[in-house]
């Protein structure tokens, strides 16, 4: 078990296991992070990463093994707890159908925030889309719907950020927006879970690292400089995966 | 309680604004709902069977079925995106995104039975106006029963194969007890029958939607679980 940082963890996940069928997604996981960690996940497809941040989020039970927000467990019927959690994830959980504006507006109302169309502007201003407010979420490009979807996810400000391959399908322009959100995210000390694909996206925003492999982790530590290094074990973890 | 309902106003009124930006599933009904009637009206012949006796059973098929069309998109719309997600994320509770799920299936097929009725009696040349209050009573107590298992039948079959056929097949048994209590009633409301004979079907109607309602809100939290 990784006990990140020397105050009381943030989010402490100990013994998960999840198993679809005959298939282990998770087998036995166990971390935890303080204040202002990030965890990057890396691992191959199949790995059981999503399966890891969908049970993190609530979203899925596990079959055995708990998930500790503030040293408290996770209850799915806890309202507070899911207030602490925002997730980016595959998809953008928005509506088409509705404006920007609408969406985060409609979101903001079911976290209860006090004026919602106010909470849904400053939202959108943090990631730069306030002159698209008014546009059908539909219409946006993939970048624009990413940062749509991150302004959703922060839109009730919360301690523990998941996101699950947050970089996928985004130009390089819209990857620099994500990374200086990301970087803002660290500098708020939020404690963040991320899981990629993408060695040298990970590496740069985390502060430990971990390489899951057939829903165990293979490797966990923290995150030192040598890049190489962990381009490497990823390739032996992973080699036979 | 509060933020139940809020929660649940905000959900219904998302949904009604999605589906007024795209009149989709509405037209779709209304589509379907004169269809019937017409079909119904030309199909006849009026020297065998009488307008006012045909009349109820023809009223609460097109109702049945033009609600089913409705219940449908309740979740479909959910599935875009995986919003449902994003629901599940939130502090709402299961009982206020059921409630704000029925609330706006309710306004929908109220809507469409709004429009359905005129054509109604427009094609059978029913005395509608003469029973208008009481056939509102009815039809309102048959849809809250109606609508209430459909929002949850509705939840089940969205993740299923063939989910569209799968909610028809799932929510039609439990449609006997209130589509049979609301033809029985419209048929004497037409022929002018006095209130004591049908009195009995209106409490059954009024049981059943109490305790459906109440069973539905409870039972929906598991219809969403992995």
């Amino acid at each position: 078990m990784l006990i990140a940082s020397a105050e009381a963890p943030a989010l402490q996940v100990a013994g998960l296991t999840k198993r679809f069928g005959h298939v282990r997604a998770l087998r036995g996981v166990d971390f935890a992070l303080g204040a202002g960690d990030s965890l990057a996940v890396f691992g191959p497809n199949g790995a059981g990463k999503t399966t890891l941040l969908r049970v993190l989020a609530g979203l899925l039970r596990p079959d055995a093994g708990t998930v500790q927000f503030g040293g408290e467990q996770l209850v799915r019927s806890n309202a507070a707890q899911r207030r602490r959690v925002g997730l980016i994830s595959h998809h953008s959980l928005l509506y088409d159908g509705l404006t920007a504006a609408e969406n985060l507006a409609f979101y903001a109302r079911l976290y209860g925030l006090a004026k919602p169309r106010a909470a849904a502007a400053r939202a959108l201003a943090g990631v730069g889309l306030e002159a698209r407010a008014s546009d059908p979420a539909g219409t946006f490009s993939r970048g624009m719907v990413q940062r749509l979807a991150i302004a959703r996810a922060l839109l009730h400000d919360p301690e523990v950020m998941l996101l699950d391959e947050p970089f996928s399908g985004l130009d390089q322009r819209a990857a620099a927006t994500l990374r200086d959100l990301l970087g803002r995210l660290r500098a708020e000390r939020r404690t963040m879970v991320l899981v990629t694909h993408n060695i040298d996206e990970g590496l740069e925003l985390a502060t430990h690292v971990a390489i899951q492999v057939a829903g165990a982790f293979a490797a966990l530590g923290p995150r030192d400089g040598d890049l190489a290094a962990y381009r490497a074990r990823y390739a032996e973890a992973t080699a036979g995966a | 309680m509060r933020s139940v309902l809020a929660q649940a106003w905000a959900i219904a009124a998302k949904d009604l604004l999605l589906e007024f930006r795209s009149r989709t599933a509405f037209l779709s009904a209304l589509v379907f709902t004169a269809l019937v009637l017409a079909i119904f009206n030309f199909a006849r012949d009026p020297t065998a069977v009488s307008s006012v006796d045909l009349a109820p059973s023809v009223l609460w098929i097109t109702f049945s079925f033009a609600g089913v069309l409705g219940l449908n998109r309740a979740f479909t719309l959910e599935k875009e995106n995986r919003a449902i997600d994003g629901l599940l994320l939130s502090p709402a509770s299961r009982t206020a995104l059921y409630l704000g799920k029925t609330a706006a299936n309710l306004v929908f097929v109220g809507a469409v039975e709004a429009i359905a009725l005129p054509l109604f009696a427009l094609f059978f040349n029913v005395p509608l106006l003469d029973v208008l209050a009481p056939l509102v009573l009815v039809i309102a107590l048959a849809t809250v029963g109606f609508v209430a298992v459909g929002t949850l039948m509705s939840s089940m079959a969205v993740n299923t194969r063939f989910g569209e056929m799968m909610l028809l097949v799932l929510v039609l048994p439990f449609l006997v007890t209130p589509v049979s209590a609301a033809a029985e009633m419209t048929t004497k409301l037409f022929a002018h029958r006095p209130f004591a004979e049908w009195a009995a079907w209106l409490k059954l109607l009024a049981a059943y939607d109490i305790t459906f309602v109440v069973l539905c809100t409870l039972v929906f939290e598991f219809t969403l679980e992995e």
